[in-house]
């Protein structure tokens, strides 16, 4: 008990979840610390139990043995101090993107802030993501890349201690995630929050993090390896093309993944995990259309 | 502008006169041809039956005692102002003799006409759907949301879904003979008793799909429900509500189709003065004219069971958030 308390932190996690042949340990053991402030990815194979972690840290999921601590206290239910991101926006597709981040604004600061107040902060955060002249549209007047940012939006707006992403540019396309990864990094660096991001994009876990958690295969998937990220910010996706240090990264993560957590043929995963590593061979020319990327991989 | 959009019109019906002539003949002559077979064959049919009451009605015969029926409501309906007209003299006469001479207005009570007693049957089945609306929509909410009192409730929804109104109708006039007793009661027995046996039989519909489109929300927004923390009322408010809509419509456009044809039969048998009633009294009433009257009481309850089906889809446009999604 000499340490200081950390900022958060996760202590030998494990998880069961009932299955009818008997209980699926889907993590085993799993440590990991964040300092405030870090940008962090996990990054693994499909089924590893990435989405699972993010979801204990959400407070979604209960771990069966061990927990997850938020400056000292323990987190056992979801809460706004620790915002989420979605992987498919979730945006609640009656209310328009103004109604969708005041929800959550009513939800978090309705007694401490003024309705003037309230609309400033609204109109603040659609503004931070680029959003604020389409403040009145519904989501499906608005495309795939603009609901991910009134998401993010939605998340900043609650002033979260801890931001939670599970790949949230996923379904995006290369063009759209990398506009968004910028947006991101700049976000990041003004709000300086805890960021806690799933990816399984290489280039984009090397380009935003501090650091990179890689996560063995499941079940009873744990941490494999973490890779301080030591380039300096901010960073700029063109200049760190050439960067050795940052192919040298790059070339870590993609020997984790390939060579020592490499998947078995005999899982049927293994076409899918495959095509879901979307691996660009040059990243100065983001392709626009994303299936071309799943063929080069 | 507006002339070359003309002239793009024109040039487009020249070019492919066809396609339109097609369009057109689809859209209205098919139907129109349709409609003049089905009246062909009506005619032709009904010539060769003959019933204890004479031939069975062709549509010349119904065009005939609808014309009759909107004659007898207007002659009622002067009835009623020449009646009106002779009290309210007889009074003033009477207050130029006395001054302070005690009035009464009494009420006409000739026989309710073919049109009052179609607004009577719209006043009834829009009451009954109301109420069972107000009981299904809450109550699919509460069962939608728990997996254990669906479990427990979903037998008897099963059960009692398929309950013809005949069955209930018995057992909610004597229940309501013993429960709705007043000195001045504000509504007919024969009214509640039809508006509770529509309510019965319609609220099936709308509760099951409310269930199923409550239990139906996508797990992504429950959880930015949680993640919100929002309370039990918001979250019911701001999340389940709106994206049960589409099935709660779904069950409330099926509960007034029910409805509608619950209380045809209904007030055949409480003698709720409405079209079942209507339909009822011609039946034993027996004269030459009587099957063609009820044939436009059919005619007329079908009319009316299309239109409110077709209000409810008006109401479902309006409310609808999913403004692409193709409603019919």
């Amino acid at each position: 008990m000499s340490q200081p308390p950390k900022h958060l932190e996760l202590t030998q996690v494990d998880i069961d979840f009932p299955t009818p042949n008997g209980p699926f340990k889907a993590l085993q053991d799993v440590n990991l610390t964040f300092n405030k402030g870090e940008f962090v990815s996990l990054i693994g194979h499909s089924g590893c139990g990435k989405s699972t972690v993010l979801n204990i840290v959400a407070g979604l999921y209960q771990a069966t043995k061990g927990g997850c601590l938020l400056d000292g206290k323990e987190v056992n239910e979801p809460g706004p101090e620790r915002a989420v991101v979605f992987q498919n926006h979730s945006l609640l597709p009656w209310l328009t993107a103004y109604e969708n981040v005041e929800l959550a604004v009513k939800q978090v600061f309705g007694r401490s802030k003024s309705r003037a107040e309230m609309r400033e902060w609204i109109e603040h955060n659609l503004s931070l993501v680029h959003m604020d002249h389409a403040m009145d549209k519904r989501p499906d007047e608005i495309s795939g890349g603009m609901k991910q940012r009134v998401g993010i939006a939605r998340a900043l707006a609650m002033e979260p201690t801890v931001m939670l992403m599970d790949e949230p540019f996923g379904a995006l396309d290369a063009l759209t995630r990398a506009h968004l990864q910028d947006s991101l990094m700049e976000i990041q660096k003004d709000l300086n929050n805890t960021v806690i991001m799933i990816t399984h994009d290489v280039d984009e876990a090397v380009l935003l993090s501090d650091r990179i958690v890689m996560m063995t295969n499941g079940p009873a998937a744990t941490v494999g390896d973490i890779l301080h990220i030591d380039l300096p910010r901010p960073r700029d996706r063109l200049a760190l093309a050439d960067n050795p240090q940052y192919n040298h990264y790059r070339h870590q993560v993609l020997t984790f993944l390939y060579e020592k957590q490499r998947k078995t043929e005999a899982s049927p995963e293994v076409k899918q995990t495959t095509a879901e590593l979307k691996v660009a061979p040059d990243t100065t020319q983001p392709e626009p259309k994303p299936e071309q990327k799943v063929k080069a991989a | 502008m507006s002339n070359i959009s003309i002239n793009n019109g024109l040039s487009a019906f020249f070019e492919n006169p066809f396609g339109h002539l097609s369009r057109l003949l689809k859209s209205l002559l098919i139907p129109l041809i349709g409609l003049l077979a089905f009246l062909l064959i009506w005619e032709i049919g009904a010539k060769s039956i003959h019933t204890s009451l004479g031939v069975f009605p062709g549509p010349a015969a119904v065009y005939e005692q609808s014309l009759n029926l909107v004659d007898e409501h207007n002659r009622e309906r002067d009835k009623e102002l020449a009646f009106y007209e002779r009290q309210e003299k007889r009074n003033a006469k009477k207050l130029e003799k006395t001054p302070d001479a005690v009035i009464k207005v009494r009420p006409y009570t000739g026989k309710p006409t073919f049109f009052d007693q179609i607004g009577t049957s719209l006043i009834t089945v829009m009451t009954g759907f109301i109420l069972a609306s107000m009981i299904a929509i809450p109550a699919g909410i509460v069962i939608g949301l728990n997996s254990t009192l669906y479990a427990a409730f979903n037998p008897l929804i099963q059960l009692f879904k398929p309950v013809s109104p005949l069955a209930w109708l018995p057992l909610v006039t004597m229940v309501v003979s013993a429960v709705y007793v007043s000195k001045d009661p504000m509504f007919a027995k024969s009214f509640v008793t039809s508006l509770i046996t529509v309510s019965l039989c319609s609220l099936w519909p709308t509760l099951l799909n409310t269930a199923v489109g409550v239990s139906g929300i996508s797990k992504d927004l429950q959880n930015v429900s949680q993640v919100l923390r929002l309370n039990w009322f918001t979250h019911v408010i701001k999340i389940v509500l709106p994206s049960a809509i589409p099935m709660i419509f779904t069950g409330l456009r099926l509960s007034l189709g029910i409805a509608w044809m619950v209380l045809i039969a209904a007030e055949m048998l409480a003698q709720n003065p409405g079209l079942g009633k209507f339909v009822w009294d011609e039946f034993q009433n027996g004269s030459s004219s009587s099957l063609g009257r009820i044939m436009v009481a059919v005619l007329v309850i079908g009319l009316i069971g299309f239109l409110l089906d077709r209000c409810m889809l008006f109401l479902q446009r309006k409310v609808s958030w999913d403004k692409s999604a193709v409603l019919r």
